[in-house]
């Protein structure tokens, strides 16, 4: 088989799967090819959606390649499908972003980075499969460690937690002492009364 | 005088814009905004004061003040009492950390979680602004209810079935002759219908030309397979088709064929 029949029998894969699909598993059922030329063509076949300004793109989530509307078209689509799409609280957003960030991590320790009660949130995103249990932590009363699931990856389009946007300066979150160079306690006489 | 005081609280409480806030930290980096404030160097007197403000007001407008709005109201006069106490020759020596320290970091790690929270939901999120092909298992996509569907409730199910025997005509009734049927052998006939992940219709288990047996030993077996909890008993709309499925996810059913390959 040509280079360009493997694309395309690559794009067909793609095109009939309603997951996101692995090189492993293109792997696995292409079993005459090499892994080499298997990227190859998924490299390409990236390309050629990105440059064709095609109505699709392939796009990598979820360790995978999955074929997605040009998110431009959006309005569109909606139109056809008549859903608006997950609409999150702020509270499930910081949940989200805390445990993306931080996992594997308990609840106790994202209770105290939000500084609420989380239980009802951190319920309520593993009932929508955004989070996943992964163990349980071992210290008195063992509570569980919870981390984001391939769903999520899958939901923010991201091709695997690296992927994520990186937060700054997290290093920077412990500043050496900010208060170094502040002897005197700077505080207002007015305020203070 | 009294009055002209109170008309004026009045007045400015209802000039407040309240806002929801996630929780304590949220409110504190609010007020820090609002009053352009360094956040490394927090007037704590005066936070602290109008953190305090805002609890009243909450209070005042009957808002429930979640318990962690205290502890942190707490954490607020304990630091403003540590500032105001002068450090011991011990703690001089030891050079004892800032009180606000601790307080600012948290501040500063919510504040960077809160803003990668901005970042997620500005990507293009699936269902949202893109878009993948999904499908539903098999050729059930047709028949299955669309809307969500809502659990039946027992007094429906006997409805219809009330309506199934109305169907059946009074005279059909002939010598007694033992179908032979159980119930147990009757709901193996009913989940193999269901098998793989199959929807099918209340209504399509009862044929007609069935004897007034049949229809009550399937029925009885409907109600067992559901006491088993081995089907699910849907209607997408109050009043429409009740339908059954098989209790265990069709999804797992496809996969396990997938695996089974």
């Amino acid at each position: 088989m040509s280079s360009k029949s493997l694309k395309s029998v690559v794009e067909s894969l793609l095109f009939v799967h309603d997951q996101p699909l692995s090189v492993d598993r293109l792997v696995l059922l292409l079993e005459e090819h090499e892994r080499a030329d298997i990227r190859e063509a998924l490299d390409a076949l990236m390309e050629e959606y990105a440059t064709a300004e095609r109505g699709i793109i392939l796009a990598q989530v979820a360790g995978g390649y999955q074929l997605r509307s040009r998110p431009e078209h959006a309005d569109y689509i909606r139109r056809l499908t008549k859903s608006r799409g997950v609409k999150f609280s702020q509270s499930a957003l910081e949940t989200l972003a805390i445990i993306a960030y931080r996992q594997p991590i308990t609840r106790a320790e994202v209770e105290y980075l939000r500084g609420v009660d989380s239980g009802g949130v951190l319920k309520s995103l593993l009932e929508k499969k955004l989070l996943r249990i992964v163990g349980k932590k071992d210290v008195p009363g063992k509570p569980l460690i919870y981390g984001t699931s391939r769903e999520f990856l899958e939901l923010f389009g991201l091709k695997d937690l690296a992927a994520l946007p990186t937060l700054k300066e997290i290093q920077e979150l412990a500043p050496p002492d900010p208060f170094a160079d502040q002897p005197a306690l700077p505080l207002d006489p007015v305020e203070a009364g | 005088m009294q009055s002209n005081l109170f008309s004026d609280a009045l007045e400015n409480a209802y000039r407040v814009q309240i806002e929801e806030f996630e929780g304590p930290l949220d409110l504190l980096l609010h007020l820090i905004k609002k009053n352009e404030l360094d956040i490394y160097n927090i007037p704590i007197a005066s936070i602290t004061r109008q953190y305090l403000q805002y609890l009243d007001l909450m209070k005042e407008l009957n808002l429930d003040i979640a318990g962690e709005f205290l502890v942190m109201a707490a954490t607020l006069l304990q630091i403003k009492s540590r500032m105001l106490l002068p450090l011991t020759p011990e703690e001089e020596e030891a050079e004892v950390e800032d009180p606000r320290a601790e307080l600012v970091r948290r501040l500063l790690e919510y504040q960077r979680y809160r803003d990668a929270s901005f970042q997620l939901t500005s990507r293009n999120l699936l269902g949202r602004e893109v878009f993948a092909r999904k499908f539903d298992s098999q050729d059930v996509a047709d028949l299955a209810p669309r809307e969500e569907p809502v659990d039946v409730e027992l007094f429906e199910l006997i409805d219809a079935f009330r309506r199934v025997l109305s169907r059946v005509s009074v005279e059909t009734f002939h010598n007694v002759v033992t179908d032979g049927i159980s119930i147990a052998e009757r709901i193996s006939e009913v989940l193999s219908q269901l098998h793989g992940g199959k929807t099918i219709t209340f209504d399509s288990l009862f044929h007609t030309g069935m004897t007034r047996d049949l229809l009550v030993v399937t029925f009885l077996s409907i109600l067992e397979l559901c006491k088993l909890k081995l089907i699910k008993i849907t209607q997408a709309e109050s009043l429409g088709s009740i339908w059954l499925t098989s209790a265990a996810e069709s999804d797992n059913v496809v996969q396990e064929e997938i695996l089974v390959e």
